[in-house]
């Protein structure tokens, strides 16, 4: 329980340090958007040959970025952490003139889609090309595979990516080139529109399985290859444990349990990875909106990406955490030892 | 042990035993100090690691970069327009090996002439990163209490914010066209897996009895620090700098590429967003593709010698301190 509390603690609170950096980046940084757009005003208004008015480009500093620089710091944090926490109102998208929070709610779900399945593919397989290779430790099988995960660990998921791009969608046409869904489908539940969906997530999906991979299935090995020589797989042997239950229960859940951290992590590479990867494939996901709000120089939207990025990655991490006790139950016993 | 023991420890045995422990090295000259630090720290640990392959292969080809971001711009002339034919394709000419792009130029030199900012980049990310990690993971590690939780509470809170999206936030409010700029700003989530690891590994090294012993001596929590725990971890440390140079120069490439950071002279990201924007390398990738894939198999090259470096130092020194700890090493197997 204590464990739980304090995991659960620790989340919020690093919420709130999320939102507090990005208050504090958005209002507070020298040369900030807010300076930075005064600054454009006034010599705007300089380059017109006029004289420029203050009170008149705070205004227009107010409408464009939902921020009245006259209003004191202090307020100014509390207005921005309420609206967020009991409006969910990150404010107004310059570039798209809508809410912030409604341009990223709509988008949510591609960018979950493809991250989810990236990641849950990617780790399936790693894991189970890494367990393989322990159990064939020393064959050609194993070297082979060893050189290949090495490689394809050296390969950013983006170049993966454009490769995949150039050959599989443009030089050979087996994929789309970009978009979410075929654009004379309706949306709803006909075979017709999930085609399309998988069609063109494929790609993306693929590569954000090369993020993680070689890197797990080697660890996997390792960590497998170490348990195989531990003694109480020795004595589960000799109890004539069936071959099954000791490569499931003893060495694969023993194995996998130092991943779990790594699964964590990698949760939060694979929907920062977003960014760049729906960038690519002009897939419009969360991360796609990044480029636009970057170009526009649209600080709500941005400001409110990071966020959004923060949550989900908070709350996946938070579950895999509470769940570890469900496959490790010395997690739940007692503190680590002191120091 | 804390250090209010050490103050009533007997002044001059303290005096003593201060005198002993820099009696080999009081009238050493500043190079002779220098030669020894060199010695302990890097060319050790390297020494140890030439025995495996990975770490040989990883060693060649990142010193093989170097020397191409260093001695290679000297050598090979700044490519210029009209060199050759336009899109001329690699490995058809021995004058343009890599090919040419849409105004001419000689990729190869383009390629070489990109070289330094990536070498700058990694160079000030590995510098920001181990620096921090070191300072944060070594003190928290030794302290332990109050300031271990609170710096690792810390810690834990970088490592859970998705580090791309911040950076790609901090790009877009400083706009950093240096280097060693960017470099930094782009190592800001690769401290914290090193800070924790080398907590845990301080952890280990400060039961030593050695450690221990000094501390029984009065010597400074400083000093034991630096001359003993620090070198004891130089292998963790090199490992992670090669994965820190790994991220930062991932991560560079990527939003250069992708026209995230604001365009700076040449580096193999710039030269994949101009294949991509103004060569439509991507559509055509038969005809254009190797003004795109050249700098990509630069970088994907440069990075199988980072991940062979780290890869080969994680197995000549866990094996050491694996045998040494066995009971340590349950989070030591990363790559």
């Amino acid at each position: 329980m204590n464990r739980y509390a304090r995991r659960l603690f620790q989340s919020v609170f690093t919420l709130f340090v999320v939102i507090t950096i990005t208050f504090v980046l958005y209002r507070m940084m020298p040369n900030g958007p807010i300076e930075a757009m005064q600054q454009q005003l006034v010599s705007e208004a300089l380059a017109k040959g006029e004289n420029p008015d203050m009170s008149y480009i705070n205004h227009m500093v107010a409408i464009r970025t939902g921020i009245d620089p006259n209003t004191p710091m202090h307020v100014a944090y509390y207005e921005y952490m309420r609206d967020i926490i009991l409006y969910q109102d990150f404010g107004q998208s310059i570039a798209f003139n809508a809410p912030v929070f409604e341009v990223l709610f709509y988008a949510m779900p591609w960018t979950v889609l493809v991250s989810v399945y990236g990641i849950l593919i990617g780790f399936t397989t790693n894991i189970i090309l890494g367990a393989v290779m322990a159990y064939y430790e020393g064959s050609i099988f194993d070297t082979g595979s060893t050189i290949v995960a090495i490689v394809l660990n050296s390969i950013p998921y983006y170049v993966g990516a454009i490769v995949f791009l150039a050959f599989l969608a443009f030089q050979w046409g087996l994929f789309p080139t970009g978009g979410r869904m075929y654009p004379d489908s309706t949306a709803g539940f006909n075979w017709y529109y999930i085609q399309g969906v998988i069609h063109h997530a494929a790609l993306p999906i693929l590569s954000s399985v090369l993020i993680g991979f070689g890197g797990t299935a080697l660890s996997m090995r390792g960590n497998c290859i170490r348990v195989m020589g531990s003694n109480y797989l020795r004595v589960a042997r000799l109890r004539g444990l069936s071959d099954g239950r000791i490569a499931v229960r003893y060495v694969g859940r023993n194995a996998i349990l130092p991943l779990y951290t790594q699964f964590m992590i990698g949760l939060a590479g694979i929907f920062s990875g977003s960014i760049i990867m729906e960038q690519i494939f002009t897939y419009p996901g969360v991360g796609w909106y990044t480029y636009d709000a970057l170009v526009n120089r649209d600080y709500p939207l941005l400001m409110g990406i990071l966020i959004f990025f923060s949550v989900i990655t908070v709350v996946g991490v938070l579950i895999a955490d509470l769940t570890y006790g469900l496959i490790d139950p010395r997690a739940n016993t007692g503190e680590k030892e002191g120091y | 042990m804390s250090d209010g023991d050490s103050s009533s420890t007997d002044a001059g045995a303290q005096a003593f035993f201060e005198q002993t422990a820099d009696g080999d090295v009081p009238d050493a000259s500043w190079k002779d100090r220098g030669y020894r630090y060199f010695d302990l720290y890097l060319a050790a640990p390297f020494r140890v690691a030439w025995s495996d392959w990975r770490a040989r292969i990883g060693t060649t080809i990142i010193v093989f970069f170097v020397l191409l971001g260093t001695v290679g711009v000297r050598v090979v002339d700044p490519p210029v327009m009209n060199e050759g034919e336009l899109y001329v394709p690699w490995f058809q000419t021995t004058e343009f090996i890599f090919g040419t792009e849409r105004f001419g130029q000689s990729i190869g030199k383009m390629l070489v002439h990109s070289t330094p900012a990536i070498l700058k980049m990694a160079s000030a990310g590995i510098l920001f990163a181990v620096g921090l990690a070191i300072a944060i993971g070594v003190v928290a590690g030794y302290k332990g209490g109050t300031v271990d939780y609170l710096l690792m509470t810390i810690t834990d809170i970088v490592m859970i914010i998705p580090g791309l999206p911040l950076i790609v936030v901090l790009v877009a409010i400083w706009q950093p066209r240096d280097p060693f700029i960017v470099g930094a700003i782009l190592a800001i989530d690769s401290w914290p897996s090193l800070a924790r690891m080398l907590r845990s590994q301080v952890l280990t090294v400060r039961e030593e009895n050695y450690v221990e012993a000094a501390r029984a001596m009065g010597v400074s929590t400083r000093s034991i620090v630096q001359k003993d725990i620090t070198p004891q971890l130089m292998p963790y440390i090199m490992i992670n700098a090669a994965n820190a140079a790994k991220s930062v120069i991932f991560a560079a490439v990527g939003l250069y590429f992708l026209g995230f950071l604001p365009e700076a002279g040449l580096n193999w990201g710039v030269m994949m967003n101009q294949a991509y924007n103004q060569g439509g390398a991507l559509a055509n990738p038969m005809s254009r593709g190797h003004w795109l894939f050249a700098p990509m198999l630069l970088l994907v090259v440069f990075t199988m010698g980072l991940i062979l470096f780290s890869q080969g130092m994680d197995r000549v020194f866990n094996t050491k301190i694996q045998a040494k700890h066995a009971k340590t090493v349950e989070d030591d197997d990363s790559l």
